[in-house]
């Protein structure tokens, strides 16, 4: 059976912040219950967009983050739809402790943007970077995790955030990403979407990653081996269903992202494995480390996350997997 | 709304509440009985004449707020809210138990009519913010009144919502710190002084008064201030006596975060009479 593959030119598109930052504009002519604030980062956050159409509805909370996410809180309390956002790092980490019992304990209608996850900010270094969101959004209790891969994606997560009614994380990034969707492309909390189909093996991908799971299921394509790419935009609640058929269907799975493999989405795709239907599985991502100062290209190369390692890991994983009986 | 209270009234009933605090403290073998014996004068004032409030209609959405951020003194909000009729004053002796809606720090997943949850320390200003901002967007003429402990200002993020706070002008809130001297090590000024207190606010833009935080009279005047004063939040700082009405309680640290024995319950009803 000849897959039906669909052309992918991964033409730089947007980068993720800026369509989140967009996004939110649109979102905010619509819902008048939406107020946005920022920590000092509003022109590389893009929530400058939502400042300069609804000065009333933005609020300035300066190098603060801890106090602007419980702010956001209490707008979240009297009835707003509150959207905080900053640099991925701070706000994870700064804000974390109002995160875990202003908002996710009493289980609010904050909305959390990080922008600049991950190493592919490049130069500004690791004091800067963030690979560790996924472990910290992921242990809210109640909060949906969502990490676009492009700016197709990023528009229509922003949006449907905006709608979901309860406390939402999405992690985007400053470089332009490749544009993997269709503009119509449709988008649902909680639903992964199968790329390409695909029987010998499959990668899951998240964000900036699925771009180079497209590009190693083209290279190994060309070598006969049949490989499923599955993006994962909600990293929680996971689509345990399409994983479980992954596992089942091609008795291997790789995942790559650009976080710390420590508390990734890799190691929540396991744990689903795991509970449903064992399989050899391998992992990209960052190995126990911060990176350095670099250009993003130079950093996403020598750190393994780009096409050759998701190539890599195929490799492995099929080297593991049993024949079929 | 309920009719308000008259100063004697109030005072009457902050003599039954401490009687409550004293006997659900007692009843759950653990607690913070100091701090909540600090504050019920200012509780009862709140709830009993400044907000405006309806227990009949807990989400009434011009209502006036009031947020403990010193989660720890909950005996005082709850015996407060059951007094006023928002929850079962039957049920103050369950504080603490498995299933009990009288949460060991105040939980809106079970007492809806709570305004927040709290517990973790220096949250309560910046939620008040979040609060205050949206009665100002709505055209709402609630206010939102937000207690502080004096060590819990400690806390960095007061200091960041302080000044968020003057620098947008969120006239509609006030922050009262209980400044009863004491925290869980011992007294503040041993611990990490917090001195002067009323120059800090003030140097932070804040209309500042302070006051006796067990004179219900002074209590009401100072309030009735902080509504009109514009252009910038007020801070009261209340000087209290931790463990107020009971004499072994009274400025001990012990009785920062101890349950009285039973017979120490004893004791202090009798004292309470």
């Amino acid at each position: 059976m000849t897959p039906t593959k669909p052309k992918f030119e991964l033409k730089l598109g947007m980068a993720t912040r800026e369509a989140f930052g967009k996004a939110l504009v649109v979102a905010g002519r619509e819902n008048k219950d939406i107020v946005v604030g920022d920590a000092d980062l509003s022109k590389s956050t893009y929530t400058s967009l939502f400042h300069n159409e609804f000065p009333e509805r933005f609020f300035s909370c300066g190098i603060a983050e801890a106090n602007m996410v419980a702010i956001a809180a209490g707008f979240a309390y009297a009835g707003k739809v509150p959207v905080v956002a900053s640099f991925s790092c701070f706000l994870m980490n700064k804000g974390f402790e109002q995160l875990r019992v202003t908002v996710a304990y009493p289980k609010l209608n904050v909305k959390v943007v990080g922008t600049h996850s991950g190493i592919s900010i490049g130069e500004d270094g690791p004091s800067q970077m963030s690979v560790e969101e996924t472990a910290l959004a992921c242990s809210l209790p109640g909060f949906v995790v969502l990490s676009p891969a492009d700016e197709v994606s990023a528009t229509a997560l922003v949006l449907a955030a905006i709608r979901y009614v309860g406390p939402v994380f999405i992690r985007t990034g400053r470089m332009k990403a490749p544009i993997v969707y269709p503009p119509d492309q449709k988008f649902e909390i909680g639903k992964a979407i199968e790329l390409v189909e695909g029987t010998d093996v499959t990668v899951i991908a998240t964000g900036l990653l699925v771009a180079e799971a497209i590009r190693a299921q083209e290279t190994l394509e060309a070598e006969g081996i049949s490989v499923r790419v599955i993006d994962i935009h909600t990293i929680k609640p996971l689509d345990r269903d399409a994983i479980q058929r992954a596992a089942a269907e091609t008795g291997a799975i790789v995942v790559a992202e650009e976080h710390l493999i420590d508390g990734g989405l890799g190691v929540r795709v396991a744990q689903v494995v795991a509970e449903t239907h064992p399989c050899v599985m391998e992992f990209v991502g960052i190995h126990d480390t911060y990176a350095e100062s670099g250009t993003p290209e130079q950093l996403l190369d020598k750190y393994g996350l780009v096409a050759r390692d998701v190539i890599a890991a195929v490799r492995r994983a099929l080297g593991r997997k049993k024949p079929r009986a | 709304m309920p009719p308000k209270k008259t100063v004697p009234e109030m005072q009457a009933i902050a003599k039954r509440i401490r009687r409550e605090i004293i006997e659900m403290i007692g009843a759950a073998k653990s607690g913070h009985p100091g701090g909540s014996l600090s504050a019920v004068e200012l509780v009862v004032t709140l709830y009993f004449d400044v907000m405006r409030h309806d227990p009949s209609n807990p989400k009434w959405p011009d209502r006036d707020r009031f947020i403990l951020s010193k989660g720890h003194a909950a005996p005082v909000l709850y015996a407060a809210m059951a007094e006023c009729g928002y929850t079962p004053l039957d049920q103050l002796n369950t504080l603490r138990k498995l299933g009990s809606i009288y949460q060991g720090h105040p939980d809106v997943r079970f007492i809806p009519s709570l305004e927040a949850s709290t517990g973790s320390l220096g949250e309560g200003v910046s939620l008040a913010l979040g609060m205050g901002l949206t009665a100002r967007l709505n055209g709402s003429p609630s206010r939102t009144y937000v207690m502080l402990g004096d060590g819990e200002i400690q806390e960095g993020q007061i200091w960041e919502a302080a000044m968020f706070g003057s620098f947008h002008k969120v006239e509609n809130i006030v922050a009262i710190v209980d400044y009863n001297g004491i925290q869980l090590d011992g007294f503040v000024k041993d611990i990490m002084d917090v001195a002067p207190l009323a120059a800090k606010w003030r140097a932070f833009g804040w209309h500042t008064v302070e006051i006796d935080g067990h004179n219900i009279p002074v209590i009401q005047a100072a309030f009735k201030e902080a509504s009109e004063t514009k252009g910038k939040p007020t801070a009261i700082i209340a000087h209290t006596i931790k463990g107020k009405g009971v004499s072994f309680m009274e400025n001990n640290p012990k009785f920062h975060g101890t349950a009285p024995t039973p017979d120490e319950v004893k004791l202090a009803l009798q004292e309470l009479q």
